[in-house]
């Protein structure tokens, strides 16, 4: 029998190697997997790269990781916010890499990687400073059509976090609102996926036409309390 | 010194809203653009898209009711209207880079007469840059707008020959929504669409320092 439910962060989160690349879901207050960063903080590994579209807001959550100091390099959009001083003190002092990518190519490159194609060209950031690499040499590019591309590479992870609504024992998983952003796209662009979830429901409860990934996409579900507002949504912790 | 009245940001929003179509399918960017919203008029059908997944963005929640699952791009909570739908960000951004959005209203620090775009940084040494959705959202779809003021608070264009600040896209917007007049840009330069009673186009020119091209433009 197919059983993906673990019955803790810190069993699903068993064997992190150093050296991973981590794919965290989230935008904003939406779909942050707070419960699973903080597992891994517990887990300890390290030298890790994180993907995420942000880098962290104040002391918790992503921001408690780069803290620890086990990011070596961060991936993501936007690093800058108001309250990302923990990112911001390590990046001036040199302790962290970043390397910034425009958000709808960050979004493809990791759906690139879980579509198995080895990169895709993209009108996004043709002309512009990251049109370049890390090391200030060009990205290819091409002329198709009558308009200019850049090419770009996938993002493999070796782990994805998600924070999910709902999921079965197959790993099927529903979103809560705009608290889907990347988590159907890291789900299928890592080795290994785990999934926070709200409610565990019995195998075909979940409507097989409403499922937004796929159980195959996934290898852990774990179920974490849920805090509801009035407005029935989630309210700003920490 | 020709006697002239600069438009509001509201007055902005309002020109840009105007020019809206019914069933147009529209990101507004971060900052003075969300004011759009506010002047679609209400017998006018406008689908909103915010690019971190939801097409169908209604106006903020009463105060209590926000849902911190129910965000926009600015990460300011957001309602969601009738037949509105939630997506991941590969199809959020399929719908920009795909060119199924029609319109994109963005702020700006600079825009070139040919529709390049600097939007994003200012360059500065030291700065942490962040670049967010900027550049997917500035190439992205069938027309992209720009609002601002025309002049810097120093009192210079932000309408340029060649942008100066790091560029967040090449020959990407169409149209310049100002204070002082509204602007058409592209490879033949800049046309101007409208302008503020009492500014002739030779003192727009002279306060820009770039040629314009007319053709009879209206003015209010």
């Amino acid at each position: 029998m197919i059983n993906k439910i673990a019955d803790s962060i810190a069993q699903a989160l068993q064997g992190v190697a150093d050296g991973s690349t981590v794919l965290v879901g989230g935008f904003g207050t939406a779909g942050i997997p707070n419960e699973l960063i903080e597992g891994l903080i517990d887990q300890g590994a390290r030298d890790l790269t994180v993907v995420n579209n942000n880098a962290g807001n104040g002391e918790t959550g992503l921001a408690a990781l780069l803290q620890t100091g086990r990011v070596r390099k961060i991936i993501c959009s936007f690093p800058r916010q108001t309250d990302s001083h923990v990112f911001d003190d390590l990046f001036r002092r040199g302790k962290i890499e970043l390397e910034l990518v425009p958000q709808g190519n960050l979004a493809e490159r990791l759906r690139a990687a879980g579509a198995g194609v080895g990169g895709f060209f993209t009108p996004t950031g043709y002309g512009t400073e990251l049109a370049r690499h890390a090391d200030g040499s060009p990205k290819e590019t091409r002329f198709i059509d009558g308009k200019h591309y850049v090419f770009e590479y996938p993002i493999h992870g070796d782990l994805a976090l998600i924070k999910a609504e709902a999921g079965d024992r197959w790993g099927n998983l529903v979103y809560r609102k705009a608290a889907r952003n990347f988590g159907p796209v890291i789900a299928m662009a890592a080795k290994k996926t785990v999934a926070t979830v709200h409610h565990i429901v019995a195998l075909g409860e979940l409507d097989p036409e409403a499922i937004v990934t796929p159980g195959i996409f996934v290898s852990q579900i774990v179920r974490i309390a849920h805090t509801a507002t009035v407005g029935g949504g989630f309210k700003k912790t920490g | 010194m020709s006697d002239y009245k600069r438009r509001s940001k509201e007055e902005v929003a309002q020109r840009v809203a105007q020019d809206i179509p019914e069933g147009a399918y529209v990101n507004l960017g971060i900052g003075q653009p969300t004011l759009v919203a506010n002047f679609i008029p209400t017998d006018r059908e406008v689908i909103l898209q915010s690019e971190n997944g939801i097409l169908g963005m209604g106006p903020a929640p009463a105060k209590g009711d926000e849902d911190f699952d129910l965000i926009n791009a600015g990460k300011q909570p957001v309602t969601l209207v009738k037949g509105g739908s939630y997506f991941h960000h590969a199809d959020s951004f399929a719908m920009m880079r795909g060119g199924h959005l029609d319109i994109c209203v963005l702020g700006a620090f600079q825009v070139s007469a040919t529709g390049d775009l600097a939007n994003w940084s200012t360059g500065e040494p030291g700065a942490i840059p962040a670049v967010g959705g900027a550049m997917d959202l500035a190439v992205g779809a069938k027309q992209t707008w720009v609002m601002m003021d025309l002049l810097t608070k120093q009192g210079d264009s932000k309408v340029v020959a060649a942008c100066h600040y790091p560029l967040t896209g090449v020959g990407c917007v169409n149209r310049i929504y100002s204070d002082l007049a509204t602007f058409a840009c592209g490879p033949e330069g800049l046309k101007v669409i409208d302008v503020v009673a009492g500014l002739e186009i030779a003192a727009l020119s002279e306060l820009i320092g770039l040629p314009i091209q007319t053709s009879k433009p209206s003015t209010d």
